[in-house]
């Protein structure tokens, strides 16, 4: 459907008028995303979808929702949980005041099963969890914390098997078809819109958790991201990737050494 | 035809219809091959490592952005889509499941008829469900070779039924067959 050129095209004009840039994600993906909202939405050529999008200002949000990816579990990929709960959360111990950036949030699965964890650990009260997306609506079911029930069963699966020590019905309430987890754990969470393809570092953080990110974006928007994560490590901070995202093919490799190699999590070296 | 690379799309029953194709591949086969094989979403390596067991020819797992190379037999990894680039490099995504499965067969199939066109070669394997149906129908709108395992023969006959049915597969084989297919177009 429609060419590569115009498709081109089409990424080009979103950033110019509405300063979103899909120019350097991987093509794809992108590509993949824009069909599917096409088909649905009865479009039958890229033109014409770039003249909708370019008129019609609420239509821009609708599709913004659809071309991101924003699939996500709590506690997914439960052998990373684990590593990070042995592993990882004695080192956050040591510092009086732990910082934490969870970049690409999504609808916040993931950072409600950090923040459990880290009150499991006795850390949550000290720190502080940056959630960051660039994806509002999506932050905004994050904010709210109110999941389908019908996850849960597979989300507490996942909890026992990266060792949660409770039950993971601990930490929320069930209501009709949803549930609302518990308000507390969000005291020390603060949601905001980030952009990692635009906007700068705000912080300087001693663990960042980027995963399920990167792999949509090409090969210079990583290493720019990866760039930018370093200068928001402090020294000895500890970088999270999803485990099929490595530093190998990226030419940032230097800058940091695995810790974890199977569910890639890396230290800042110097 | 100068074929470019050789997808294949197999669920249940595929750990022994593979390793009998795979196990004939030489080591300089001509062309890349790129597999879905449905598998436990918390399954990492082990079905490379057994795979290559019994090949000669290099198998290893799709890494993200990794260039795709002729002579290597790829497997997408357990729960992320396969995608390919223009670069001919790999792409994965964790997007909703396709078909029921991540990876899926259709979403590798579709992507590589964008690359490839006419010079791909799309086979289907025994499995259940009708994953890869539609990703042939892509290949062959775009020129490409299209094959799928005899149902008769297949020890789940629905994933190659299903292809079938779209009248869009070019010929059925039995695993003989589509052993020495891949021979004559790679083997030299
Ligand atoms: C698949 S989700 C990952 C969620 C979670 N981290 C996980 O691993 O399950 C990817 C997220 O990245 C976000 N994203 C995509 N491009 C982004 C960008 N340029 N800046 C910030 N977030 C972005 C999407 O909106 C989406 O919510």
């Amino acid at each position: 459907m429609g060419d590569e050129l115009e498709l081109k095209e089409l990424l080009e004009s979103i950033r110019f008028v509405y300063g979103y840039d899909f120019t350097e994600y991987a093509a794809a993906s992108v590509k993949r995303r824009i069909d599917h909202f096409m088909i649905t939405n009865k479009f039958n050529s890229l033109k014409t979808l770039g003249k909708t999008l370019l008129k019609e200002d609420g239509f821009f949000e609708q599709f913004i929702q659809e071309i991101t990816v924003n699939v996500t579990e709590m506690f997914r990929d439960p052998p990373f949980y684990k590593s990070l709960r042995e592993n990882i959360m004695g080192r956050l111990a040591t510092y009086p005041f732990i910082k934490i950036w969870i970049a690409g949030a999504s609808t916040g699965e993931e950072v409600y099963s950090l923040a459990i964890f880290l009150r499991e650990k006795g850390l949550l009260e000290r720190s502080v969890i940056y959630a960051t997306d660039i994806n509002q609506k999506a932050l905004q079911t994050a904010r709210e914390g109110i999941y389908p029930i019908r996850n849960m069963k597979a989300y507490t699966e996942n909890y026992i098997k990266a060792g949660g020590q409770h039950s993971l019905s601990d930490y929320y309430v069930a209501k009709y078809d949803s549930v609302l987890l518990d308000r507390s754990l969000r005291q020390n969470i603060v949601f905001a819109a980030h952009n990692l393809a635009a906007d700068r570092s705000f912080n300087e953080f001693q663990l960042i958790s980027c995963r399920n990110v990167l792999i949509y974006f090409n090969q210079d928007l990583q290493n720019k991201v990866i760039d930018l994560f370093y200068e928001s490590l402090c020294p000895l901070g500890i970088l999270a990737l999803g485990n099929k995202e490595s530093l190998l093919f990226s030419d940032r490799k230097g800058k940091f050494e695995m810790l974890d190699r199977k569910e890639k999590i890396f230290i800042k070296t110097d | 035809m100068q074929y470019e690379a050789v997808v294949i799309g197999v669920s249940a029953g595929g750990l022994a219809a593979l390793s009998g194709i795979l196990k004939e591949l030489p080591v300089d086969f001509a062309l890349p091959v790129i597999i879905i094989q449905h598998r436990s979403r918390e399954e990492r390596t082990l079905l490379e490592e057994v795979m290559q067991a019994k090949c000669r020819i290099r198998i290893k797992q799709a890494d993200e952005k990794e260039r795709i190379e002729r002579s290597v037999v790829y497997f997408a990894p357990a729960d992320y889509h396969l995608l390919i680039e223009k670069d001919r490099s790999f792409s994965l995504s964790r997007d909703m499941p396709v078909n029921f499965s991540r990876p899926s067969v259709d979403v590798l199939f579709m992507a590589a008829s964008e690359v490839y066109g006419d010079r791909l070669i799309a086979m289907i394997l025994t499995g259940a469900g009708k994953d890869g149906a539609e990703g042939v129908r892509a290949v062959r709108q775009r020129g490409g070779l299209t094959v799928a395992q005899d149902p008769e023969d297949a020890f789940f006959p629905d994933m190659p039924r299903a292809a079938i049915e779209t009248g869009c597969v070019q010929y059925i084989l039995k695993p003989t067959e589509l052993k020495n297919l891949l021979l004559n177009i790679g083997g030299k």
